[in-house]
């Protein structure tokens, strides 16, 4: 089974997370495994940036403890597309919780890239904008153009969330841009631009 | 045995009197004693006095949970932004979490988890068991430290140790709530 939408159609990941990014103003954000990780990164390591570098499914869960308990800061999840099929349950929580500052970006290039680019569901027909939506998300919509993409970034502080937004990419494989590893030390450094000391 | 007598036989098994005494209504006011503010679950009968408390408080947040491991993620998450939280689940939930506890102990976040137990005393679902028999040693694999109540008077110096170690130690820990404790289930009416 080929690879689908390798270039030509569809954004360019990098670009894309540097675009939300450069809108972020005092959002919070939590990176999913994989690429999403090395995007962010590429786009300016950050004290409020919680890495994850493994806890696949985890990464919109994370994002609601934090989204529950810093309800004045938005929180922003950047993952991919195999990782959120992983938490699918994750996203009816969502849905019932409804936490108005949370907004989940799912890169979708409907493979899981960091296992060498096999097909995942979501290049087999899962529609993960239409489970989102069935689950009760304030917001959720496909983006598959710059002109969707900058509407995006305008909502990023603005809209009642939750939101989910499913931003359709190239398969590319730009080069990795690794953020620190060590758990302990992005947990304290998160923390303290919060104010939270540690123990 | 046929049919019959079974169901008979299962109709005559009891609850514990301790099943309805004092520490399940009291969980509730005790997790919010230590400071929780975030209560993550997925139900099981013996946290339901605690889950119907969680849900009608304005100032808890309840969050119910489709698999327990989503659970430890929400828990790490509210440490990160400043609140604490807790999880509460079934025994055969434990297994659900395994690989999501890599979380918890790469970046030492502080743990509090209920477990009520099915499989080890007086159980008749014998699909229970499998699970409920190494609870505490899967999560001692994933370095979560176990505290086991066995007697309604034990509860609650338990609850305090482990919500100490958590969130004052950064430990990653369970208060396992013993079947014995919470007694037997009634199959037929």
């Amino acid at each position: 089974m080929g690879r689908i939408n390798v270039s030509g159609r569809y954004l360019n990941r990098r670009d894309v997370v540097a675009q939300l990014l450069e809108r972020r103003n005092d959002a919070l954000v939590v990176t999913g495994l994989g690429a999403p990780s090395y995007d962010v990164m590429a786009a300016g390591d950050h004290d409020n940036n919680f890495y994850l570098w493994g806890a696949m499914g985890g990464a919109a869960m994370v994002g609601l403890g934090l989204a529950l308990s810093q309800p004045d800061r938005t929180v922003l999840v950047i993952t991919g597309d195999g990782e959120q099929l992983m938490g699918m349950g994750g996203l009816a929580t969502i849905g019932v919780a409804k936490p108005d500052n949370l907004i989940i970006t799912v890169l979708n290039n409907e493979h899981y890239g960091e296992t060498g680019m096999q097909r995942s569901h979501a290049g087999r027909g899962v529609d993960l904008v239409a489970v989102a939506k069935a689950c009760g998300f304030a917001g959720s919509r496909r983006i598959k153009d710059e002109a969707k993409l900058k509407e995006l970034c305008a909502d990023l502080n603005e809209c009642a969330g939750p939101l989910y937004a499913e931003i359709m990419i190239k398969t590319d494989e730009p080069e990795r841009v690794l953020p620190p590893r060590d758990g302990v030390f992005v947990k304290n450094r998160f923390r303290h631009a919060l104010g939270f000391p540690p123990i | 045995m046929a049919a019959s007598e079974q169901a008979k036989l299962m109709s005559n098994r009891q609850s514990s009197p301790a099943k309805n005494g004092g520490w399940q209504q009291d969980i509730y006011g005790a997790l919010k004693r230590t400071g929780v503010e975030i209560i993550a679950y997925v139900p099981d009968a013996a946290h339901a006095a605690a889950i119907d408390a969680a849900n009608e408080d304005p100032e808890m947040h309840a969050v119910s949970c489709t698999t327990e491991e989503e659970g430890i993620a929400i828990c790490a998450g509210s440490h990160l932004g400043g609140k604490r939280a807790a999880l509460l689940m079934q025994s055969s939930g434990v297994g659900n979490c395994i690989n999501m506890l890599s979380l918890i102990r790469m970046c030492r976040f502080p743990l509090l988890v209920l477990v009520t137990m099915r499989g080890e005393w007086a159980e008749f679902n014998p699909w229970q068991s499998p699970m409920g028999l190494v609870v505490e040693k899967s999560l001692g694999l994933m370095g979560v430290q176990c505290f086991r109540a066995e007697l309604a008077s034990e509860v609650f110096t338990q609850l305090a140790a482990a919500a100490e170690s958590a969130f004052a130690g950064d430990q990653a820990c369970a208060l396992i709530l013993g079947q014995r404790l919470i007694g037997r289930k009634t199959w037929v009416e």
